[in-house]
């Protein structure tokens, strides 16, 4: 596909008897709000472990903007331009938030041997990290310690790191996770506005946010694509409403 | 000039300012004893403060950093025995060849964690250990006596007690500064990152190893340096100087001055190495009435109150003395 900037062929890996992935394929054309829904373990965050390098599959291969990144490490297709938020909140924790941001920043401005000028005094490092806070509300909090920022906050700061390494694609692993309904809504609006300017695959259980955000929907069940195709459509399949809907529904009553 | 009224500014400024009069209040007392012990200090907390920048800040436990001692060491009794008595090739041979083998012992360790990493630093400093054992011919487990000190073509004369003192504290203090300059440029930043969590740093775009690899060169050349300065104070070099208990006593340091506070190994040194050298007078002093020999006796055992006070810093003060001074400053 010409227009593509994620290509996964075949992508399969094994965890000793548990297969995580089973021959994946999925092609995300630019500019697109790729949802990956499914039950516990059916291999989501594997899924987004394998496209961010930090898992290696065992067959299959994955093609960034046309170039074969499967043998690259993480921070390297870091570096191409592919980010990631993690499901559960990974920050420096003894660093302020505008810290971790302004190291995101430095990740991609050049080589980090820079041994003598004190970098939280750098304007370059510091300028698109307090932008990049001030977009996810965090502004004022700037100064404060990661640990003693709330939930929410920590969210919205992740977010904030994963965009502040200039990205053009963005996985997101669960990004609603532990939110309350007013810091949920504050995300969906977040994403929403993302939305204009980069592709994202969004692993997400709130299907009111992946039903509201996405153009297209892969049901992953058991590491295997049961289905592929638009909110409406995924929402009328069959077979996905047995294997993954129906389940919710059913409990909820 | 409020913050150097706080109590822990006070107390850094205290220390530095007593190291600096040192030796003039011994020319005045004729305690020359004390010298001889603080430039032991002083040299050892430049090692400890070496150490900090990869335990504190970079959160990579090495125990076999005394090893840098013994290289650096063995680099000016070496050269010494065989006539090359110039600091100007001593000294940056000692610190080349520690940068060396740092190199190699971090491209292998680095990439394990936890326990793993622990024991090959521990093992590989074992290995020069007894490698050390064996130099027949440069005094085997008897050491090395080193006749002269290093010379600097005149420009300075190291057998001059308090000239040494006050290059050993010149340096120190130079590493201090050195260690300010780097944990707060980029360089710091990427490094404290990847001790805090480098999964994350990896994910936002950075090939971690290799900074981590540096801090372990710079950390391991800079204790090369205080080898050379080691073996000049005490004319003498020896295995037991890399035994891994040494490497355990820089650990101590540093923990108890306080990880990842750029004074804090200093104060760690002060504070051990006084000590040790006060518990046994202290014992005995309080023992007295129990007799001279029952006096005696039990102050050899002045470690059994060094541990449980180690013990108490451990569990009650997680940032060592500058965690203290720092809470002090706070309340």
């Amino acid at each position: 596909m010409p227009d593509a900037i994620l290509e996964v062929e075949q992508l399969t890996k094994r965890f000793g008897g548990v297969i995580a992935s089973d021959a994946v394929s999925l092609t995300i054309p630019k500019g697109e709000l790729h949802a990956v829904i499914g039950p516990n373990g059916a291999g989501k965050t594997t899924l987004i472990g394998q496209l961010t390098g930090e898992i290696a599959c065992d067959t299959g291969s994955i093609r960034f903007e046309q170039r074969a990144i499967t043998d690259l490490p993480a921070w390297q297709r870091s570096q191409l331009g592919l980010a990631r938020s993690f499901q559960v909140t990974s920050l420096f924790s003894d660093f302020t938030a505008l810290d971790n941001v302004a190291l995101a920043v430095q990740a991609h401005v050049g080589h980090s041997f820079r041994f003598w000028k004190n970098a939280r005094k750098e304007a370059s490092l510091r300028e698109p990290a307090r932008a990049a806070l001030a977009r996810f509300g965090l502004a004022e909090r700037a100064d404060v310690l990661v640990s003693k920022l709330s939930h929410g906050e920590q969210r919205q700061l992740e977010m904030a790191m994963a965009l502040a390494t200039s990205p053009r694609m963005l996985l997101l692993d669960e990004p609603m996770a532990g939110l309350g309904p007013q810091e949920s809504a504050r995300m969906v609006g977040t994403l929403r506005g993302l939305k204009r300017e980069l592709t994202i695959l969004l692993v997400e259980h709130d299907m009111d946010a992946v039903f509201a955000l996405a153009d297209r929907i892969t049901v992953l069940v058991y590491g295997r694509i049961i289905a592929c195709d638009a909110p409406g459509a995924i929402r009328e399949n069959a077979q996905v409403r047995q294997a993954y809907l129906g389940e919710q529904e059913a409990v909820r009553a | 000039m409020k913050s150097l009224l706080a109590p822990r500014h006070a107390v850094i400024a205290a220390v530095v300012l007593l190291l600096l009069a040192l030796p003039a209040y011994t020319q005045l007392t004729g305690n020359a004893f004390l010298v001889t012990l603080f430039t032991r200090i002083v040299i050892l907390a430049m090692a400890a403060t070496s150490l900090n920048l990869i335990l504190g800040y970079g959160g990579m436990v090495s125990f076999g950093h005394s090893v840098y001692l013994g290289i650096g060491g063995y680099a000016v009794g070496i050269l010494a025995v065989e006539g090359v008595r110039s600091g100007f090739v001593q000294w940056p041979v000692g610190i080349a060849v520690c940068a060396l083998f740092a190199l190699i012992v971090g491209a292998l360790s680095l990439r394990t964690r936890g326990v793993y990493f622990i024991m090959i630093t521990l093992a590989f400093a074992q290995l020069v250990y007894y490698f050390g054992v064996g130099l027949d011919r440069y005094g085997a487990d008897d050491g090395l006596s080193i006749a002269q000190r290093s010379s600097f073509a005149g420009l300075i004369d190291l057998s001059n007690r308090a000239v040494f003192y006050y290059l050993c504290l010149a340096l120190l203090l130079g590493t201090i500064f050195l260690t300010s300059r780097l944990v707060n440029s980029r360089f710091g930043m990427v490094l404290q990152g990847a001790r805090s969590n480098e999964r994350r740093m990896r994910a936002i775009g950075f090939p971690t190893f290799r900074y981590r690899l540096t801090a372990f060169v710079i950390s391991g050349a800079l204790c090369g340096l205080a080898g050379a300065l080691l073996a000049n104070h005490t004319g003498f070099i020896s295995p037991a100087t890399m035994h891994w208990t040494r490497s355990g006593d820089l650990i101590v340091m540093v923990v108890l001055g306080g990880m990842a506070s750029l004074f804090g190994p200093l104060m760690g040194a002060v504070a051990l190495l006084s000590l040790e050298e006060a518990l046994p007078v202290l014992i005995r002093a309080a023992a007295s009435p129990l007799g001279a020999d029952t006096a005696v006796r039990m102050a050899e055992y002045w470690q059994i109150v060094l541990g449980p006070l180690f013990l108490l810093v451990v569990l009650f003060a997680r940032g060592g003395i500058d965690g203290v001074l720092r809470g002090a400053q706070r309340a």
